[in-house]
């Protein structure tokens, strides 16, 4: 893969209370503009090394850097997408879908106009007032999508963004997120622990060990997407090979 | 909206035939009678009359509702703010929390005696026996409706670059205004308690003056009057402050 790396992970490790050890001496490279996934067993460290890389998390040994900057924190080039939505019960799609930009002080009319430009690019059109309650889950992880985007960051950083929404759903919106990136051009760091939903999307895919977590293999899949529809991907034999390699490996983690 | 109007309708008549069937009860307890000192309804009701025509009804309310509602307004400053600060910081938690939790389980109402040897029987002593009793509820309401602030929605905000005066003004406050308004409806049914007590115990003045006072010359009917009236009153103020929390409040758009 050509593309320079945007976010380099050097040498990370994490252990809880001194004695819980989640990540030990992982080493990455994410390359620009294109979409990783970090895919694993639970319990082998993905959400965390991928909070790490948010800022959100300490790490215990090594460092994360981000476009040419060591991470010490939370960044505007970054964004976060959360499995549990993280939406403001009491605000409405519009509000929720502007809240980063509230928080950076942008004046209403203007958050608002970014916000609805967005909640119309993830196809929330007509749902601005709405509040989450009223959403099925596909439609709330829209709402924290358009938020991850509406504040304009480089990296979007998406923690098993899809494992509480149904399998139409889901499918649905892995379709619709690569859509959405063809235009957006983002670098997306993806967690999951779906074998068929790292293959579909990504173009290159971390496999984690079991606890502690380190890296065991990378796959870039090779993936003919130009031009074709989701379901000829799907039947595509590269696209089973990857899968069947993935299961191959990971399956030695299963007991 | 054609079927929930009669539904609503039934609900009403149902109430006033409960209503209805609850009274005509208590006349005809009244005179059986079960004891000499219970007044039948209607009696009670002719006592209600008059205690409220000449006067010494409202008197005794405006003496009453005043340290209940100066001992509530404090509790809604002081105890709230105080509550939230216990939430917020780690420190003060260490150091109040202890003490908050003895309050809430000790029987404050054997307490209130003593505040006499201090303060003596004047307004002070009533809006302090308010404080005693609805304090406790009311700041450990506040305390964990800022504890129980969803971490998620706290990571979310940091990641978008809040600050932490953003954290607590756009997500910890909000999120936790449900429970602390239901800490102060709780905190104002302990005030009740508390202000009737201190009138019946230390300062002979308002409504429980006029329960003793009534009590000893033997006029039963007016002293179940009076009895009734507070109870009537306490309840509506607390169903009062419920729908009211529920209509800022929803359940779909709380936090917790």
């Amino acid at each position: 893969m050509p593309a320079d790396a945007i976010v380099q992970v050097r040498g990370v490790g994490k252990s809880y209370d001194g004695t819980v050890e989640a990540l030990r001496e992982v080493n990455l490279e994410l390359p620009s503009e294109r979409l990783s996934t970090l895919l694993g067993p639970s319990g082998c460290g993905k959400t965390t090394l991928l909070k790490i890389i948010a800022g959100l998390i300490p790490l215990t040994s090594g460092e994360v850097w981000v476009k040419g900057k060591k991470v010490e924190g939370p960044g505007p080039e970054r964004a976060f997408v959360f499995q549990d939505f993280a939406l403001l019960p009491w605000a409405n799609v519009l509000r929720n879908v502007a809240f980063g930009l509230e928080l950076r002080g942008l004046a209403w009319e203007e958050r608002a106009k970014i916000a609805r430009d967005y909640i119309g690019r993830v196809g929330l059109k007509g749902f601005e007032a709405s509040y989450p309650h009223q959403l099925s889950g596909g439609m709330r992880q829209r709402v924290g999508l358009a938020r991850a985007l509406a504040v304009d960051a480089d990296i979007l950083l998406m923690d098993e963004p899809f494992s509480s929404v149904d399998e139409q759903t889901r499918r649905k919106f892995q379709e619709d997120l690569l859509a959405l990136l063809q235009v957006e051009r983002k670098t997306v760091i993806f967690v999951t622990h779906s074998i068929e939903e790292a293959a579909y999307l990504s173009d290159q895919i971390v496999l984690l060990s079991p606890r502690p977590g380190t890296v065991s293999r990378i796959i870039r899949p090779d993936i003919e997407r130009g031009g074709r529809s989701p379901d000829e991907i799907r039947r595509d034999k590269n696209y089973l090979d990857v899968v069947d390699e993935i299961w191959q490996i990971l399956k030695r983690y299963v007991d | 909206m054609e079927s929930t109007q009669p539904l609503a309708q039934r609900s009403l008549v149902w109430q006033l035939i409960s209503f209805a069937l609850f009274f005509g009860l208590w006349e005809l307890a009244g005179r059986w009678p079960v004891s000499l000192a219970f007044p039948p309804f209607s009696k009670t009701f002719l006592a209600l009359v008059r205690i409220t025509a000449d006067g010494s009804l409202p008197k005794a309310y405006l003496s009453t509702l005043q340290p209940l509602l100066i001992g509530i307004a404090l509790c809604g400053i002081a105890g709230i703010g105080f509550g939230i600060g216990m939430g917020l910081s780690r420190a003060i938690e260490w150091a109040s929390l202890p003490l908050f939790i003895i309050l809430q389980a000790a029987p404050m109402a054997a307490i209130i005696p003593l505040i006499t040897y201090i303060y003596g029987i004047g307004l002070t002593a009533k809006v302090l026996a308010v404080v005693f009793l609805a304090a406790p509820v009311v700041v450990m309401n506040s305390y964990k409706g800022i504890r129980n602030t969803n971490p998620s929605l706290i990571q979310m905000c940091r990641c978008f670059l809040g600050t932490r005066r953003q954290e607590v003004i756009k997500i910890i406050l909000p999120h936790a205004a449900a429970l602390i308004f239901a800490g102060l409806r709780l905190g104002l049914a302990m005030g009740f308690i508390g202000v009737v007590i201190a009138e019946l115990l230390i300062t002979p003045t308002g409504i429980g003056d006029l329960i003793t006072y009534h009590s000893s010359v033997a006029d039963y009917p007016e002293m179940f009057a009076t009895i009734a009236s507070i109870i009537v009153i306490a309840a509506l103020a607390i169903h009062g402050l419920e729908r009211v929390e529920r209509r800022l409040f929803p359940p779909e758009i709380r936090g917790s």
